[in-house]
């Protein structure tokens, strides 16, 4: 029998149903605001007997992404979490888990990077791993959360894939928020995700070698092609992992990118995480007053969604990128993947970036149809913008 | 468990010839004799150091056993979440971590302890060349007083870190420590340490030619003269209860210990060492005896 139950879940709670209903075998974690959450529910989980689990309570993020690493090559699947700091430190591992091929599911509760100490949302943590070889996506809301993690392990154990991948749910705006989640019956997640797969496996007594200094160093860079290829190829693995989610569920994310009001659309608001939320407000107020908008929001950045971004935007009038991040002297990690793929796929657009709400500023939907409003009006009166990369203080 | 028999030890080889060690290379011995003790039950995890390179050139490798090179912080952590992946398949393996002093004693410092307090079911093998080696001779924290290296040219100012006392006061099952001058007694402890669950610590003392400078050929000599000088201490704790081992016995006895200077002055790294500098090291040996028969 498949039942569905729903409950009101904050973002770090779906996560922790995600993992337990994923059959998650060895979870490592350490804590940090606003990530905590997520690992004491995991707890809990595992000391009542209701998840047979492994925990591993390591003394820092870097020993928690290197024990489930361990735990992942071993054969078994793991998890782990952190948030902003505690991902810098994980860094050197990130590399080494996507570079030795095991898939892994993380989630990460964006928070805003110091000095000073602040534990608001935004997105520098996140993105600035964006070169490690991981699959990276965003949820919008807690729902989201819970099924983008149970088509993670999935999408990461496919064959064509074979990569570690992360969520990322924004501080507090998600991950304590409560929401109403539909938490899907252990038997439909079973029936969805197969049993653990993955490269190689390190036994005793099967000598294998993982990351000796290579022979030839072709070869070597012939490993980061390949895994470049088969984030590649991971795009038509997320799309049917949707689909087959979508008719198990009846949710579908769009896969890679996810539509608002776009078809008759002439602007475009490009976003990712959270705020996407208040974006569609946006669209809808600036729908009311006669302007033709719509939303296209960015579920994965890793793999870009060059293709589905171009096919949407190819007779766009003009687009603007919400970043909550930025490369200091260039400008936002989101407008500069958007404007480089679009060109790669010959579509010609004005391209506004905006730098917003990083530290945790709040934007609220208003301040989000003020800037597009100002964007378009400039662009129609003018026939150009004056300034492409802006930052927003509110 | 019964003394060993050379004679007895398997004959298959986990180390193969012709490897890129060092001529005279302690971890090539060490890596032989954990093949001799523990054979196919192992999983090797590997931090940087010298036995990335030892192990030759990918898609090859000269250890025929499973190895998982890890980052240089990361050893047991990697290895303890290996351990349980093991643990909840229900397979049989010896999780060992083989690593040398930087990645035990400093950078994978806090690794090691927050495994060992937590008692990740594993071995942590600390292969002691008392410099970073890999990276040309740089002074460690388990350097000892008066060693040249490319980072102390006039001699290291400070002493060697007790790391197994350290390791010892963690309360972990199982601390021990060996010498690849010594293969009978460091095989009789992996074996003891795999037979016992929870954290176990071998310091394995391992002198390298390279970097201490002396002739290839000395290096079991050398490792000999460390024990008996009383430089260099075996002992082994089990649950806390410290017993010299059989080897270093006779030299509780300071009047049986050779002259440390027999010890020094075949190495190049103490070629400057100052006379005063050499009663300052015999001192520090008195010193680690007395400390450690304390815990007799």
């Amino acid at each position: 029998m498949i039942c569905v139950v729903i409950k009101p879940l904050t973002g770090n709670y779906a996560v922790a149903w995600a993992v337990k209903l994923g059959r998650v075998r060895v979870v490592s974690a350490y804590p940090i605001t606003p990530q905590t959450t997520i690992v004491e529910k995991i707890s809990e989980f595992v000391e009542k007997g209701e998840m047979d689990a492994r925990i591993i309570r390591v003394e820092s993020e870097h020993s928690a992404l290197a024990a489930v690493y361990g735990a992942a090559s071993g054969g078994v699947r793991a998890f782990t979490a952190t948030s902003s700091h505690g991902l810098m430190y994980m860094s050197e591992m990130l590399w080494w888990v996507a570079g030795a091929r095991v898939p892994l599911v993380m989630a990460i509760v964006t928070r805003t990077m110091g000095p000073p100490w602040n534990i608001w949302t935004d997105h520098s943590d996140f993105l600035s791993q964006r070169d490690t070889g991981w699959l990276m996506m965003f949820a919008e809301h807690n729902q989201e959360v819970l099924d983008s993690i149970i088509q993670l392990f999935k999408i990461t154990e496919d064959p064509r894939v074979f990569l570690p991948g992360m969520v990322a749910l924004d501080a507090f705006i998600l991950s304590h928020t409560t929401e109403p989640v539909d938490i899907p019956g252990q038997s439909l997640v079973d029936s969805f995700l197969p049993e653990r797969r993955q490269p190689y496996v390190f036994r005793a007594g099967e000598p294998i070698t993982m990351g000796n200094i290579p022979s030839n160093l072709k070869e070597h860079m012939k490993m980061r092609w390949d895994i470049h290829k088969s984030l590649e190829a991971a795009k038509k693995v997320i799309a049917e992992v949707d689909q087959e989610w979508s008719k198990l569920t009846g949710r579908s994310y769009g896969g890679l990118i996810d539509c608002y009001r776009c078809s008759d659309a002439k602007y475009f608001i490009v976003g990712a995480g959270a705020w996407v939320g208040d974006m569609r407000e946006a669209t809808e107020l600036l729908r009311s007053e006669g302007y033709e908008v719509g939303l296209i929001k960015m579920r994965y950045v890793r793999p870009f969604p060059s293709e589905e971004l171009a096919s949407v935007l190819r007779n766009a009038k003009g687009v603007v990128v919400f970043d909550r991040a930025v490369s200091p002297g260039s400008a936002g990690p989101m407008y500069l993947d958007v404007v480089t793929h679009l060109t790669e796929q010959n579509v010609r657009v004005p391209i506004k970036n905006v730098l917003a709400g990083l530290a945790g500023v709040d934007v609220t939907y208003e301040d989000i149809a003020g800037i597009v409003k100002s964007f378009i009006n400039e662009l129609e009166s003018k026939g150009a913008i004056s300034r492409y990369i802006e930052w927003y203080f509110g | 468990m019964a003394p060993i028999s050379i004679k007895e030890l398997p004959r298959k080889k986990y180390v193969l010839p012709g490897n890129p060690s060092c001529p005279g290379c302690p971890e090539t011995l060490g890596l032989r004799y954990i093949g001799m003790a523990l054979g196919d039950r192992v999983i090797l995890v590997v931090p940087a150091g010298c036995t990335a390179v030892i192990e030759g050139l990918a898609p090859g490798c000269s250890i025929s056993l499973p190895v998982i090179n890890v980052p240089f912080a990361s050893a047991d952590a990697v290895a303890a979440g290996i351990a349980a992946a093991k643990e909840v398949l229900g397979e049989d393996a010896v999780v060992v971590v083989w690593a040398g002093d930087g990645a035990t004693a400093d950078i994978g410092f806090a690794t090691l302890s927050g495994a060992a307090e937590r008692g990740d079911n594993i071995i942590h093998i600390c292969v002691d060349n008392e410099a970073y080696m890999n990276t040309g001779i740089q002074r460690s924290s388990l350097t000892p007083y008066g060693a040249w290296t490319t980072t102390t040219w006039t001699g290291k100012k400070e002493r060697k870190k007790e790391l197994p006392l350290i390791m010892l006061m963690h309360k972990i099952p199982y601390v021990a420590t060996a010498s690849v001058g010594y293969p009978t007694d460091f095989i009789e402890k992996l074996r003891r340490a795999a037979s016992i669950k929870g954290f176990k610590y071998i310091h394995l003392h391992a002198p390298c030619p390279t970097g201490w400078r002396f002739d290839p050929s000395q290096t079991v000599e050398i490792a000999k003269l460390a024990v008996e000088t009383g430089m260099w201490i075996l002992f082994e704790a089990i649950n806390g209860k410290v017993r010299i081992s059989p080897f270093s016995i006779p030299y509780k006895d300071r009047s049986k210990r050779k002259p440390v200077k027999e010890y020094i002055k075949l190495q190049g790294r103490f070629r400057a060492l100052s006379d005063e500098e050499l009663k300052k090291i015999e001192s520090m040996i008195d010193d680690a005896w007395n400390t450690l028969l304390k815990f007799t």
